[in-house]
């Protein structure tokens, strides 16, 4: 494979890539956020002020509600924000202007108006920031219809995905996994390596079992398939990339082969991606299954603060093997 | 007086065109709410026309507005199709959002009306955003957002009044006092007396002005426009008014005393517009009646247009959910 065009990047600086050639490609493309022209608290947007002047990089006060509203008042006017909000759990300050106004603008305007705008965005339960600063609420995003839900798991992605988000016309929730920010992997440049919205990624092939894994769950994944794959069980790991809209067809042609799947995510299990996953799995291929679908999530409880619990919530790969396991009996 | 004697024949005759077009416009739909030809929450605005009337009339074809709940008037007065607007209220596929909004998300993009909103104050930051794109165009346009008494008590309002001055956006805010939110009067929501006071928190120049003279309205309007088309950030205007009417058609408005109604429809704004006008003498007896009879004729068209226009069909459902 030739290597010419790809360079080692952090999560993080693939963001921060996708941020700058995108903002370099496209006058439209502006950012708004607390504390993006510095650089934001993990510096996803660091030296976006400097080169392109703070019209366009856009520091906002606390005021997620109404700056969610900026943007689609600005997107409705052509232009193409990606609006940071710092924490998903703050997202819920914003929910109106995301679920009433975003989402369903074009709807509502009969297609008079577009809101091409991204909302950028992290999530995950690492290093103790406790209930308020922790939570995975990406299935909520899949009960509104107009919004589109991404969440990468490795730095191509990341890259490539907010590349193809930005470039949408429509609201597009891009979730980024906290603990994966400092992961590293082969990035490629320019019009390279764009990921097109709805499109699965196979990250490891198996016959026995499907596990679709969500974000930092794609890892678990991979190395519970690893010591799977000693027990003489092969697992295939799908990585979904985007949830709505969902590869459907990736998955259902892998459980065809597998006959079994398992949907893993860090969101707590009731309620989450994995029931729709599970639905529509089923729906597709209801006659090749062998066992009952699972999902592995967090317990239904907020996210725990101590070290100790907070690992203890989070599934791992042990936990995926465990459930494995018990669907090769069923 | 002064503004009002400030106006001219044309002004006054634009000014009583849009009065009487708003307020025939809306007796007519409460007709067709009432014949069910118009289904769903619709919130007139009649007693409020001068709001509309006299704010819009010193906008420019390329500024914008977005409006409340309560949007035909803004609607109609920056331009609107009366057509494809009431085939919008009577949800018909000749509506201007295909009968997807309806009367509370009219969305007439091609002459700047850019969304009322279901949601009380939800349309304030969409105002500040589409403001931030007009300063950036340095072409001078101006984005004007109209909102009740009940949004002022809302995060979003206080959220986007900073933003809008923090920024210094050609944003104008137009706060339609009508005295009441929904069912309960302003007194038992805030012990703020005047809303446009919170303006004067967020450093934004503001206007409380009497809300049922279309010339105060339009002379206030103008100035604000003038500031912020010129650079000098955004403006506040509470207007004064009532709703003759209920909170939404079919609302029989029991929480509010005959006589306050009463004294109010002393205070029409069009009644009182005509008797400026013939006061002095900016228009003629037969011009002022051609006025009438033409927006009535305009209206009457209007309604036929939109009872002739087919309802979408049923695939439509699932188109515009994407772009």
């Amino acid at each position: 494979m030739p290597e010419a065009a790809q360079r080692e990047l952090t999560f993080l600086a693939a963001i921060t890539a996708a941020l700058k050639e995108e903002m370099a490609r496209d006058a439209a493309v502006m950012v708004l956020g607390e504390d993006v022209a510095v650089g934001g608290p993990f510096g996803a947007t660091r030296g976006l002020a400097e080169e392109f002047g703070t019209a366009r990089v856009v520091n906002t006060p606390i005021s997620e509600g109404a700056v969610m509203g900026v943007a689609v008042g600005a997107a409705v006017l052509g232009r193409r924000p990606v609006v940071e909000i710092m924490f998903i759990d703050f997202i819920t300050l914003a929910m109106d202007q995301l679920v009433n106004q975003a989402a369903k603008l074009h709807y509502m305007s009969g297609g008079q108006l577009r809101v091409p705008l991204v909302v950028r965005t992290q999530c995950g339960a690492t290093g103790s920031y406790a209930a308020q600063h922790s939570q995975c609420l990406e299935a909520w995003f899949l009960h509104v219809p107009g919004v589109k839900v991404v969440m990468p798991a490795t730095p191509a992605d990341a890259r490539g995905l907010l590349k193809a988000a930005i470039r949408d016309d429509n609201p597009v929730l891009f979730i980024e996994q906290r603990g994966l920010y400092w992961s590293k992997g082969a990035v490629e440049e320019g019009e390279a390596g764009i990921v097109p919205l709805g499109r699965a990624a196979i990250r490891r092939g198996g016959e026995d079992v499907t596990v679709v894994a969500l974000a930092s769950m794609v890892s678990e994944a991979l190395s519970a398939a690893g010591q799977l794959a000693e027990e003489g069980i092969s697992a295939e790991v799908i990585d979904p990339r985007s949830l709505h809209p969902l590869d459907l067809e990736t998955i259902a042609e892998s459980v065809k082969k597998t006959h079994r799947l398992l949907i893993v995510h860090e969101a707590v299990a009731q309620g989450g991606v994995g029931a729709e996953v599970a639905m529509q799995a089923q729906l597709a291929a209801f006659n090749y299954l062998d066992a009952p679908v699972r999902r592995l999530g967090a317990p239904f409880t907020p996210v725990p603060y101590s070290p100790v619990l907070e690992r203890g919530y989070v599934p791992n790969a042990a936990a995926i093997v465990a459930t494995v396991q018990q669907l090769m009996r069923e | 007086m002064a503004a009002k004697s400030q106006l001219d024949g044309g002004t006054a005759q634009a000014l009583l065109e849009t009065m009487w077009t708003i307020r025939l416009f809306e007796e007519r739909v409460t007709e067709l709410c009432g014949t069910n030809e118009i289904p769903g929450l619709t919130h007139v605005g009649i007693g409020q026309e001068a709001v509309a009337a006299g704010t819009c009339s010193v906008l420019r074809r390329d500024d914008y507005v977005y409006g409340s709940h309560r949007c035909h008037a803004p609607a109609i007065a920056k331009g609107a199709d009366l057509g494809r607007l009431m085939a919008e209220l009577a949800g018909r596929s000749g509506g201007y959002c295909a009968g997807k909004g309806g009367s509370m998300h009219i969305v007439a993009a091609e002459v700047g009306f850019l969304s009322g909103t279901g949601v009380v104050g939800g349309t304030l930051p969409l105002a500040v955003g589409s403001a931030l794109v007009c300063r950036d165009h340095g072409r001078g346009q101006v984005v004007m957002v109209f909102f009740g008494d009940g949004a002022a008590q809302a995060g979003l309002f206080h959220e986007s009044l900073n933003l809008a001055s923090l920024w210094e956006l050609p944003v104008i805010f137009v706060c339609e006092n009508n005295g009441y939110a929904e069912f309960t009067p302003l007194s038992a929501h805030t012990k703020v007396e005047r809303l446009a006071s919170h303006a004067t928190t967020y450093a934004i120049p503001c206007r409380t002005v009497d809300g049922n003279d279309v010339g105060a309205v339009r002379q206030a309007a103008a100035e604000a426009v003038e500031t912020a088309r010129g650079g000098g950030g955004p403006g506040f205007l509470e207007c004064l008014t009532y709703r003759l009417r209920g909170h939404y058609v079919g609302d029989p408005a029991k929480y509010r005393e005959l006589s306050e109604v009463g004294e109010w429809k002393k205070k029409d704004p069009l009644q009182r517009f005509l008797e400026v006008v013939a006061r002095h003498a900016l228009l003629t007896a037969e011009e002022v009646e051609a006025v009438e009879r033409q927006a009535r004729e305009r209206v009457e068209a209007a309604a036929q247009t939109a009872l002739a226009s087919p309802p979408p069909t049923i695939d439509q459902t699932e188109s515009h959910v994407y772009a």
